[in-house]
């Protein structure tokens, strides 16, 4: 995990200084005040027997059968931004990415790459986003680092968090994707993207668009107690649902159309899609996902999701038959046109 | 070139010629845009916005009219317009 | 939203598609010069509807891609010094000038920031005394307006460390020299609806009787671009080169008299180079000498080299002037995508080439 020395060291007494405003070298290079960190503000959050042990691993135990893994690395500015924060985003993200694969999230690892001279005030902020979302999520936080790096080398902070879950639903993922499959999404679309690229560059739009970071969790359990026949799932991050729309049809070789009359959008992500001239489809969502499920289940599909946490989902549209442009999008004019594949950050426009 | 949005003057903040101000609603999001081009512009008026800056009050009337022969031509499928 | 929503209609909108159909009794070129145009016809699905009527050819209607090479790497190399921070819209960040773009000028350790407006910038001037705040201004006579606000406003309250690196272009004199290209097709022109809001459309008058040419000043959505096409076929097929306004709700004959005060106050017309077609006469606005503190060009001893940048085989002022349409040049997807541009139509979203790629106007040629 570390190619420094042991890092999360058992406890030492607290010593009688103080910490100061802001976090320095000194706290990453491994010694006492090291251990302070991890003791006085890491242990002390998310003591669990396990991550208390701090030793140079966590020892967990897993029931027999496959297990789900993911890893992911998290840097976002601002830290904090309207619907959420790193720490919340670090704890979803990875929680998310492990219950659309059809596991059940059950630990979590989180390092930390710290700016010195981050403020301590910011620091505690984050850590109780994770511990939140952690308790909202019933996940254990087990193992972890902390480095801090001189000013400039990381953007105030970085996180990375890897997730361990145990796979209650095998999924056929999208190559298992028919023609006359359905898609639909659990909820508007777009707005973690908006709300961060509306707060990065103080566009000044009031209210601020609001991110749906958020877990998963509740809907997707309840597809598989539903048992419904999902083919696949997919939270919608970087590069939005027109990224998944992508790489759903090109490892299916199927074409998807999707039809923009359908798209649930909410009031803020059109009004801010409509003056900076952006797509809703190529913005990320971090709490919204895309489910491919055999066709004429949509309905019931729907039925689950709305009652589970997700009143806006809806069925967006279908898997075809392979196509020239795999993914398409039914404009409201009733023309299908091919659905741009996002490239790169989005970038507001004046034209 | 040129995306222009219109919204609704919500409130006036500053008259000054130059540096005018008004709070202008899109749909449930409000943002201050310059108001030097439209000093006229009462609140409740719909005015075109482009890279923050008021250019055009939307004249209702004549949108009215576009939207009535739209709706007529539609109705009738197999009538001419009048240019 | 108002004033947006009741023009995306899909039964108007088949209705309109039906009724230019009909009324087209050969297949008419028309051209738009309005890369909003162009985005928001290919976006709707609405040129390939109308293909077996009417030919839409693009015009430079983006002044993206009509920015000089050299003005970006004017940008680029102000970006990198030390106290500078530069700020553009985002559609300026990605387009390529010979030392390449914005966004790679911030990889490289440019201080380089997207606003929504440029008295944004202004705002951020006075909020970052420390700062040497250029905004790199560009566009139609749409856009000249916010330009020459910041820069009275910025005048008026003395902030001392903001400028303007500007390159705003007219639209009017393109379409005449586009109309007087002697190889040109163009029957009819969509007026760009949000130019004629600021600048009337009086002088179109001239323009349509000197050429010929009908011009019918056309608004944005879908429906407001239907109905320009329509008055333009029902003019072309009457035989009358006329203007007519269909975009009532925003463009009135005279303008706006305010903006066209700001324009006055700040820019005298001049000739200027537009990337792919070279100098047109009168074709922009510059800086009145008595605001060169708030010139960047002056603020910083730049001169832009007039040498035309276009590489070699690229075609794209033939593709400007709708002598060529996108997909025919050999280069279209063929060394030439919105990832490798190597020409201006192909660099922005709103560019003609950028359009037809996104959108396989080629019948999927470009996406295999």
């Amino acid at each position: 995990m570390s190619d420094s020395a042991p890092v999360w060291q058992p406890a030492c007494p607290p010593l009688a200084s103080h910490d100061g405003e802001r976090i320095t070298l000194a706290y990453g290079e491994g010694g006492r005040l090291t251990r302070r960190l991890i003791q006085d503000r890491i242990v002390a959050r998310f003591g669990n027997a396990t991550l208390a042990a701090l030793g140079d691993a966590a020892l967990i135990d897993l029931p027999a059968g496959r297990c789900a893994m993911t890893t992911d690395g998290y840097t976002v500015t601002p830290l904090f931004f309207p619907g959420g924060d790193i720490g919340r985003l670090a704890v979803y993200g990875t929680v998310n990415d492990l219950v659309v694969s059809g596991a059940r999230p059950r630990f979590l690892s989180l390092a930390m790459v710290i700016e010195e001279g981050l403020p301590w005030e910011v620091l505690d902020r984050v850590l109780d986003s994770v511990r939140d979302a952690l308790d909202a999520t019933g996940v254990q936080l087990v193992t972890g680092d902390t480095k801090v790096v001189p000013r400039e080398a990381v953007d105030q902070l970085f996180l990375t968090t890897t997730g361990i879950g145990e796979v209650i639903q095998p999924l056929a993922g999208p190559a298992g994707l028919r023609a006359g499959d359905e898609i639909l999404v659990s909820g508007p679309i777009g707005r973690h993207g908006a709300a961060v690229l509306c707060a990065r560059e103080e566009f000044g739009f009031d209210p601020p668009p609001l991110s749906d970071c958020g877990p998963l969790t509740r809907p997707i359990e309840a597809l598989w107690h539903a048992d419904l026949p999902v083919r696949c799932l997919r939270d919608a991050t970087r590069g939005g649902v027109a990224a998944v729309l992508h790489e759903w049809s090109a490892v299916a070789g199927l074409g998807i159309t999707v039809a923009s009359a359908l798209l649930p959008v909410s009031a803020d992500v059109r009004a801010v899609c409509e003056l900076l001239g952006l797509e809703p489809l190529h913005l990320a969502c971090e709490g919204t996902f895309v489910a491919a499920v055999a066709g004429g289940q949509a309905q019931r599909t729907l039925d689950v999701m709305r009652a589970n946490g997700c009143p806006a989902a809806a069925v967006i549209g279908e898997v075809t038959t392979a196509r020239s442009t795999p993914a398409r999008l039914r404009t409201t004019a009733g023309r299908e046109i091919p659905l741009d594949e996002p490239a790169g950050s989005p970038l507001p426009r004046i034209c | 070139m040129c995306l222009g949005v219109p919204g609704r003057v919500q409130r006036w903040i500053d008259r000054d010629p130059l540096t005018g101000l008004a709070e202008i609603d899109f749909g449930g999001v409000r943002r201050t845009c310059h108001m030097a081009c439209v000093p006229e512009a009462i609140e409740g008026d719909f005015v075109l916005v482009h890279a923050g800056v008021a250019l055009t009050i939307v004249d209702a009337e004549a949108a009215r009219r576009t939207l009535e022969d739209l709706e007529r031509l539609t109705a009738e499928p197999s009538g001419e317009s009048t240019p | 939203m108002k004033y947006l929503d009741e023009y995306r209609a899909p039964e108007a909108i088949t209705a309109s598609l039906d009724r230019i159909r009909r009324k087209c009794s050969r297949r008419w070129v028309v051209m738009d010069v309005c890369g909003g145009q162009t985005h928001s016809l290919l976006k709707h699905g609405l040129e390939p509807a109308l293909e077996e009527s009417l030919e839409l050819l693009h015009g430079p209607g983006c002044p993206v891609c009509v920015t000089p090479a050299a003005v970006l790497d004017a940008a680029t190399s102000l970006s990198l010094e030390r106290r500078v921070t530069l700020s553009s819209f985002g559609d300026m960040l990605r387009v390529p000038g010979r030392s390449g773009s914005l966004l790679q000028a911030r990889a490289r350790g440019g201080d380089v920031r997207t606003v929504y407006s440029p008295l944004d910038a202004v705002d951020w001037a006075v909020r970052h005394p420390e700062r040497e705040v250029v905004f790199l201004a560009v566009g139609f006579e749409t856009t000249a307006p916010a330009t020459a606000l910041a820069i009275l406003q910025a005048q008026r309250s003395a902030v001392r460390n903001f400028s303007v690196l500007a390159h705003h272009v007219r639209v009017e004199p393109a379409m005449r020299q586009i109309a007087a290209d002697p190889a040109g097709r163009v029957q009819g022109f969509l007026a760009a609806g949000h130019v004629c809001t600021v600048t009337g459309y009086e002088e179109y008058h001239a323009f349509a009787r000197e050429t010929g040419l009908p011009v019918v000043v056309t608004g944005f959505e879908p429906l407001d671009l239907l109905q320009g096409l329509e008055t333009c076929v029902e003019l072309l097929e009457s035989g009358r080169s006329e203007v007519v306004n269909a975009y009532a709700r925003c463009a009135r004959p005279e303008g706006n008299p305010h903006a066209k005060r700001l324009l006055d106050a700040v820019f005298r017309v001049a000739d200027v180079p537009w990337r792919g077609l070279g100098v047109i006469p009168s074709g922009g606005l510059k800086i009145h000498s008595s605001l060169a503190k708030l010139d960047a060009c002056e603020r910083f001893g730049l001169t832009a080299s007039d040498v035309e940048e276009t590489s070699g085989e690229c075609r794209s002022g033939e593709v400007l002037t709708g002598r060529l349409k996108p997909p025919d040049c050999p280069l279209f997807g063929n060394g030439c995508t919105p990832d490798t541009p190597r020409g201006a139509p192909m660099v922005s979203s709103e560019g003609a080439c950028a359009a037809y790629f996104r959108y396989a106007l080629s019948g999927g040629r470009a996406h295999v």
